[in-house]
């Protein structure tokens, strides 16, 4: 099996201070292992638009990296109310966050769509009132 | 590179430092160790903010700069100063910036320009860069070298947002060179010294960055200039009219002033080293898309928080805004020089100053180890091994900064 490195981080739910942080050590960690500054930036967005989403929706949840020499996998898993329906919530625009969160201008709906823009692949697995994982795979250049 | 910043960033005074760990643990780049009872710079990893400086409760920390004498080189046949405008903040009672330039030729000096007029072309040049549709916004300032030297070393990302104008002080010394030149004098003849409010802006201008060859013979400190100052201006009871500069340029002094000046509205100004470390981090995400122009200042309050500076950043800034009621709005405009527009853009490719990066695999299976080692330590980053953090000490020993046997403090006591 190819060498991984595991990283974990536990994501806070309603934590607008500490959102971001998993993804800027992850990001820290490309950039020292001198991943193109592009494919850096694309794990980057896409990770912070899934970090946020737990921290607005899913009241926090886990987020892990499983980085190998050529291609990142961060996987974000939560316990929250979960996603209805995925393919509207894929939808730009759509979003089903509450005006204190837009007041703090988070909830543009552009949350899934910039997961699925910037990740390689982007699967999304939701159950109703159980929770909702989030696999984004990033291969490097 | 690394001891070319040795010699112009900050030095150490072994007599005064107690091996405490305050500049190690708060240093933003972990640039910092604490090794045999002392503390010691990687200066591959210092960006020269001058944090540690500001932190040392020894004041152990040595700034470089120019001592006032090499003014007095007799091979400079013209010699000219130039103040940067947080310098005016330094005076108590300042009516008029008139007594601080004539004070300064009456130390010597054939010519005062100040950096404020650089800085009011540099507000018109990026103005017109700005006007360009095509601009990967927002676009990032460059004027503040550690803010600079921070995006080189931590975000390469970032390298189409940089602002490609030259900063005040060389557009200002470029000009004022050039003058002398017409007015007969030999490069080598003309001396051209910048008064700093920082360490950073000496290796900066050392090093040469953003330009072909430096302009700039000499940088001496903010406080050493105050103090030779103090007592010439005593002297004068009215003052040559020697200032050729508006709010436009003053204003760059302190925080915000850079930013206002080059656009209406959708700009953001940061203070403080970890504040644009989180603003360059929000860019990256891509979360500050509506902003358009970003001024980032290393010092809290920007210029006027200088090490090199005397006074208080805030009272300094108060003093700057009570000044500027004797101000045009705006003193120099692009036609008066006639220069082309290219004339303020950065001189070279910034490439070779971004962090060199070992290749891909080699460099993952370093981090792998440190990421093995790292497990195994208590991860309470207590600096008690004279690194800032567990992480730290783990990348010092895996990159060879440490032997390979070298143990965890913590680790060894519960043994």
């Amino acid at each position: 099996m190819a060498e991984c490195v595991h990283l974990e981080y536990r994501v806070d739910g309603n934590n607008f201070v500490s959102a971001g942080t998993a993804t800027e050590s992850v990001k820290s960690f490309l950039k020292n292992m001198g991943v193109d500054p592009k494919d850096v930036r694309r794990v980057a967005i896409a990770m912070y638009e899934g970090e946020i989403n737990m921290v607005i929706h899913a009241n926090g949840g886990y987020a892990y990296a499983d980085i190998y020499v050529d291609k990142c996998i961060i996987t974000l898993v939560d316990t929250g109310k979960g996603i209805a329906d995925i393919e509207l919530a894929m939808q730009p625009g759509y979003s089903t966050a509450s005006d204190e969160v837009r007041a703090l201008g988070f909830g543009a709906g552009m949350g899934l769509p910039n997961m699925k823009k910037y990740a390689d692949e982007c699967i999304i697995e939701s159950e109703v009132g159980k929770g909702t994982k989030v696999t984004l795979v990033t291969n490097f250049s | 590179m690394s001891e070319l910043k040795r010699l112009n960033t900050v030095t150490l005074d072994y007599t005064k430092c107690k091996g405490c760990v305050t500049c190690m643990k708060r240093c933003p780049t972990e640039a910092i160790r604490v090794r045999d009872g002392k503390a010691s710079v990687m200066y591959e990893k210092c960006i020269g903010c001058g944090e540690c400086v500001r932190l040392c409760p020894q004041h152990a920390k040595i700034t470089s700069y120019d001592k006032f004498d090499v003014v007095n080189d007799p091979k400079y046949k013209y010699k000219i100063v130039m103040p940067a405008p947080s310098f005016y903040g330094q005076f108590n009672n300042l009516t008029d910036v008139n007594y601080v330039l004539d004070g300064l030729k009456r130390l010597g000096f054939d010519e005062v320009f100040e950096v404020g007029r650089g800085a009011e072309l540099n507000t018109l040049a990026t103005r017109i860069l700005l006007n360009k549709e095509n601009l990967p916004k927002p676009v990032i300032s460059t004027a503040c070298p550690a803010v600079l030297e921070l995006i080189y070393a931590r975000f390469a990302n970032l390298k189409e947002h940089l602002l490609k104008v030259l900063p005040p002080v060389d557009i200002t010394a470029k000009l004022a060179r050039e003058k002398a030149r017409k007015r007969g004098y030999k490069d080598e003849e003309i001396g051209v010294f910048f008064i700093s409010p920082c360490p950073a802006k000496v290796y900066a201008i050392k090093s040469g960055m953003g330009v072909k060859k430096p302009y700039i013979d000499g940088v001496l400190s903010s406080g050493e200039v105050y103090m030779k100052l103090l007592p010439v201006m005593k002297l004068i009871n009215s003052p040559e009219n020697l200032s050729k500069m508006g709010v436009t340029g003053l204003q760059w002094a302190s925080s915000g002033g850079e930013a206002a000046a080059a656009m209406r509205g959708k700009y953001l100004a940061a203070d403080g080293i970890e504040n644009c470390i989180h603003i360059l981090e929000s860019v990256e995400n891509g979360t500050l898309n509506e902003i358009e122009f970003i001024e980032l200042n290393a010092c809290t309050g920007g210029c006027v928080g200088g090490v090199l500076n005397v006074e208080n950043p805030f009272v300094a800034k108060a003093r700057i805004r009570n000044l500027r009621v004797r101000f045009p709005q705006i003193a120099n405009s692009l036609a008066d020089t006639g220069k082309p527009a290219d004339y303020y853009l950065t001189e070279k490719e910034d490439d070779e100053n971004f962090a060199p990066s070992l290749d891909r695999a080699t460099a993952f299976s370093k981090l792998l180890a440190v990421q093995e080692m790292y497990k195994t330590l208590p991860q309470i980053d207590c600096g008690l091994c004279g690194a800032p953090s567990c992480r730290a000490f783990c990348e010092d020993v895996v990159f060879g900064n440490l032997p390979s046997d070298a143990v965890c403090p913590q680790l060894e006591r519960k043994k």
